[in-house]
């Protein structure tokens, strides 16, 4: 395409976020070191405080309750404000915030209190981190009605999906990972946005449906190639947000392959596949050629050695592995 | 013996003080009466006692202004100008209450008249009190906001947190403890260690003191002052104001717990019947005018509960809407 540029994830939520602070004086960012000099701790905030000020880019204590409550309070009070929580498996200090208030705020005021937040956060999966820094753990958010959770997969997605939830009305949180800050991907050049609840195929298929979200979207891709050269063609669905979740595209696509794989990197014992699972299972009984298969973590917190850590994050070659038990059939 | 406090104010605010106070007394008891003969079916978690706090720091503030207060607002809400019958409406779960009926007794809204958040998860409201008060200054809006809690709110994190990301970004909030001497069933003495609530702020850099919350002057005064404070950019200020909890917890609560004798001062020292008491003695009020507050107030109240008892209930099928915008 013409007017498209490579970036980076991270680039791309910079400017997703640069953007939306040039477009609009009520969007103000704030988290832990997320102004100059440190542009926050994965670079997505960086050069946003020297562009736009310290008042509209603020660095915040070591506070996540506060962090959250104030970016709520601020949303009360006319702002659009996008805090940042560093890394996800801090999210549980300010659930309270996040799922008590964000969440009901509106539905509790009859509407009278709508709370415009947009939270990011970031899943350090496949870093070493350990046991408290590499939970994905966004089913927890998925069960609160009231949230949107948003999980991006690449450049583009990120840039339009965050816009998206910044200008959106809802508390939205924007899932981002580590893994996929590095790599590059085209951007349209110009402003732009994708509405929150669209899934996309990101790459067609007629023997079997993968739907995946953020991380295992490159690694259901790599399955994807890899069981092509076998001769089985995964057609791999992107959700791109958990809630809302775009049933259309997944069922179209799963009546179509009558096979179903899902994956992510989160523990798949109550995990977010398990909803789409039941549904799936449900919706298009007697017309699947095999049960959903489902791959994710185990029932594990996850090890810090890169050995073991990578022998519990799930990879492209589980997904190969759960394709072969639904082709099987 | 003259009464100096009386004597230095203008008649209009001490009449609009005992005005407010009678106010909320009178509501509060029908809400407990309605309860007890079951006319209305709800938790209630009454503020008879600290009708002196509300009023004091209502009337420190400007409509404009925002609150945050808690399951224990009644006093507040009334104070900020929320008008009476949407509240009782909404604790009764009626269409027409406040929320339509989504936040119950606990959960009272009315951005309309400044009420931004009423919590039941203690201590939560303060820090969405500091985004608040962020909003405003980012905007450019002349406005201050208040946040209520009681003593047990000032040992969670989301008060630490929220005191202190206030006092660093010079917020205009005014916090104010309500030191009721109880968390649910357990006596303050037992979870701080500190006499003052007020000391614990300096930690964070900020002014603290602690008034009788009994005498609605005195409340006033500190509350006007940390407003004034708010208002010129001097940032944060607790104001701690020393009451008591007259009918336990919840309505229904047996107070077990609680010494008869401390009660018994308690309620023959309320803060509604001494202040009148203080404003016809120092002849601010006869007894006749003093009695005309008292009637306004009952009609008032009995008008505000029968409009809303017999206001329609809220229909099954609002349940599902106002989860997200548009929905
Ligand atoms: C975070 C949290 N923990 C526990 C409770 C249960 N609870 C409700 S009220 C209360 C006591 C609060 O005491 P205080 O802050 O002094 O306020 P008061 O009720 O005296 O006005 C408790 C423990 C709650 N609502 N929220």
């Amino acid at each position: 395409m013409a007017d498209e540029t490579e970036l980076t994830m991270r680039s791309a939520v910079n400017l997703a976020l640069a953007e939306a602070l040039a477009a609009d004086d009520a969007v103000i960012l704030l988290g832990e070191d997320v102004a100059d000099p440190a542009g926050g701790i994965v670079g997505a905030t960086r050069g946003l405080s020297t562009r736009f000020g310290a008042d509209r880019v603020r660095d915040t204590p070591i506070s996540e309750t506060a962090i959250a409550g104030a970016a709520i309070g601020a949303a009360l009070g006319g702002l659009r404000p996008v805090a940042e929580i560093m890394i996800m498996d801090f999210i549980g200090i300010c659930l309270d915030q996040i799922a008590n208030h964000a969440a009901k705020l509106r539905y509790m005021s009859g509407g009278r209190t709508p709370v415009p937040i947009t939270i990011r956060t970031a899943v350090f999966a496949g870093t070493g981190g350990g046991a408290t820094h590499s939970q994905s753990l966004e089913a927890w958010l998925t069960h609160v009605p009231g949230l949107k959770v948003v999980v991006p997969s690449t450049p583009r997605d990120a840039k339009g999906l965050l816009t998206s939830c910044i200008f959106d009305d809802d508390p939205c949180v924007f899932v981002e990972s580590v893994r996929l800050f590095g790599a590059k991907g085209p951007v349209p050049a110009d402003a732009f946005s994708i509405p929150i609840g669209s899934a996309e195929v990101k790459r067609p298929g007629s023997d079997v449906t993968v739907v995946a979200h953020g991380p295992a979207v490159p690694d259901a891709l790599a399955a994807a190639e890899q069981l092509a050269g076998e001769g089985v063609s995964a057609e791999v669905v992107d959700l791109r947000s958990l809630v809302p979740l775009d049933l259309e595209t997944v069922l179209a696509s799963a009546a179509r392959t009558r096979r179903m794989v899902i994956a992510h990197a989160a523990t798949t014992f109550a995990g977010p596949g398990a909803e789409l699972a039941a549904t799936v299972s449900h919706e298009l009984f007697g017309q699947l050629a095999a049960p959903v298969e489902r791959v994710g973590a185990p029932f594990v917190p996850i090890p810090a050695s890169p050995a073991l850590e990578r022998s519990v994050l799930p990879g492209p070659g589980e997904i190969v592995a759960a394709v072969r038990r639904v082709t099987g059939w | 013996m003259p009464d100096d406090a009386v004597s230095g104010q203008p008649r209009e605010l001490l009449v609009a003080l005992l005005t407010t106070m009678t106010r909320i007394m009178v509501a509060d008891q029908r809400i407990r009466d309605g309860i007890a003969r079951g006319e209305l079916l709800a938790s209630y978690w009454p503020c008879a006692g600290q009708e002196a706090v509300a009023a004091g720091v209502g009337a420190a503030l400007a409509p404009t202004d925002w609150m945050v207060t808690t399951y224990r607002g009644l006093h507040d809400q009334l104070a900020k100008g929320v008008p009476l019958e949407p509240i009782l409406a909404e604790m009764a779960g009626r269409a027409t209450g406040c929320c339509g009926g989504k936040g119950g007794t606990m959960h009272v809204t009315d951005p309309e008249h400044g009420l931004m958040l009423s919590t039941g998860i203690v201590g939560a409201g303060i820090p969405v009190a500091v985004g608040l008060a962020l909003a405003a200054r980012t905007r450019g809006e002349d406005r201050v906001v208040t946040v209520s809690f009681g003593d047990g709110a000032v040992n969670t994190g989301a008060f630490h947190e929220g005191v202190n990301l206030a006092a660093v970004w010079e917020l205009p909030v005014v916090l104010v403890c309500q030191n009721n001497g109880y968390g649910e069933m357990t006596p303050i003495e037992h979870v701080q260690r500190v006499t003052r609530v007020s000391d614990r702020v300096a930690g964070y850099g900020i002014p603290g003191v602690t008034v009788d919350g009994n005498d609605p002057l005195a409340v006033h005064a500190a509350a006007a002052e940390a407003v004034a404070r708010a208002r010129a950019g001097g940032g944060p200020t607790l104001v701690e104001c020393v009451t008591y909890r007259l009918w336990g917890h919840y309505f229904g609560d047996p107070m077990a717990y609680i010494p008869p004798e401390q009660l018994e001062a308690a309620r023959a020292n309320h803060p509604v019947t001494s202040f009148r008491a203080r404003l016809v003695a120092a002849g601010v009020l006869d007894e006749a005018a003093a009695d005309a507050v008292d009637a306004e107030a009952a009609a008032e109240v009995e008008g505000a509960w029968r409009g809303a008892m017999e206001a329609a209930a809220a229909s099954p099928g609002s349940a599902l809407t106002d989860v997200y915008a548009g929905a």
